[in-house]
């Protein structure tokens, strides 16, 4: 069983909650993905609060464990404040760390991810980062205090899956005992078995299922495909070759001349 | 007095943080502030005492992901 933090979790899929059509569609989506944790994110309240109230009692009705974020944060010190503000919120020591270094790429500053974390970590939060698939960055962060990484495999929305299945390949056998979730850049189901037969343990998405033509749909197929993927590793596929070899067993076969 | 809150110069009469968002009308256990980038729990904000052009930050749940 996946132990995030020592929280043990069933599903190896956390859901983002952002962009779905609605509310309603939001919710079928996490039932159906039977995700235990959600991410959710916090901005400057403008009408005295109502509307968030409503979100943040949907969450709550969703029964699931909430992963804050700190998104579209691009220093250390607003992360942190934001980190800080959203415990008071949730009354979670989890944070999902985000230091943004670039806008067109969403790319993570990952030095600052790393003093971010070092802060953090020392005041008793417990920091799950989003990373890129450098060993050396991945490395600070654990020395950083760090139990978990999470590195992307594409640019946040982009859909695009896997860039660099060698990468992400080698951060696996890198960290064989570090808890490892895909974050950002996936887009199709396809794709979440593709990071998981490679020996993830979990992915977060929001865009593939929330942009789907069928969120709640997709969410189940997301679910579905993790498994698969999940299960696919733990009966250690065939490794690619060069050339063909007969399924058929050639002893025996009758030879007519 | 003058405040910048989430960003935005406004004059409102309040000597603790705690009045400022009763006038202003913020309520909800969801609400976190923070004042010239440090967070201020929930129970320090009735004495907590602002001071001219104090930047005040207001925040609340939103989606994300």
């Amino acid at each position: 069983m996946l132990k995030l933090y020592d929280i043990a979790v069933q599903s190896r899929l956390l859901l983002g909650t952002a962009r779905y059509p609605s509310p309603a569609i939001l919710a079928e989506a996490v039932r159906r993905s039977k995700t235990e944790i959600v991410t959710v994110s916090l901005r400057r309240e403008t009408s005295g609060g109502k509307a968030s109230g409503a979100f943040f009692e949907l969450i709550r009705e969703l029964g699931v464990r909430v992963l804050p974020n700190t998104a579209g944060c691009h220093s250390v010190q607003e992360a942190v404040l934001t980190a800080k503000m959203a415990r008071e919120v949730f009354r979670t020591d989890w944070i999902k760390l985000e230091v943004i270094g670039h806008h067109d790429t969403l790319q993570p500053d990952v030095f600052g991810l790393v003093e971010a974390a070092r802060i953090l970590t020392g005041e008793g939060f417990q920091v799950f980062p989003y990373t890129t698939d450098d060993l050396v960055v991945a490395e600070k962060l654990l020395e950083a205090g760090c139990r978990v990484l999470m590195p992307w495999c594409a640019p946040i929305g982009s859909a695009m899956g896997p860039v660099n299945p060698m990468a992400l390949r080698t951060f696996r056998a890198h960290f064989p005992d570090v808890p490892l979730i895909v974050d950002a850049g996936i887009g199709r189901p396809s794709h979440a078995a593709q990071v998981m037969e490679l020996g993830y343990d979990a992915v977060l998405l929001n865009t593939a299922v929330a942009g789907a033509g069928d969120p709640a749909s997709m969410a189940e197929a997301f679910a579905l495909a993790i498994e698969a993927g999940r299960l696919a590793h733990s009966a250690v596929p065939l490794e690619p070759r060069d050339m063909a070899v007969p399924s058929t067993p050639v002893i025996g076969k009758a030879v007519f001349s | 007095m003058t405040f910048i809150i989430n960003g935005e110069e406004q004059q409102v009469a309040a000597a603790t943080l705690a009045d400022l968002l009763s006038t202003l009308d913020y309520e909800g256990e969801w609400l976190a502030t923070a004042v010239n980038g440090e967070l201020v729990h929930r129970e320090d904000r009735a004495g907590f005492t602002l001071g001219d052009r104090d930047r005040i930050e207001i925040l609340s749940p939103m989606q994300g992901g």
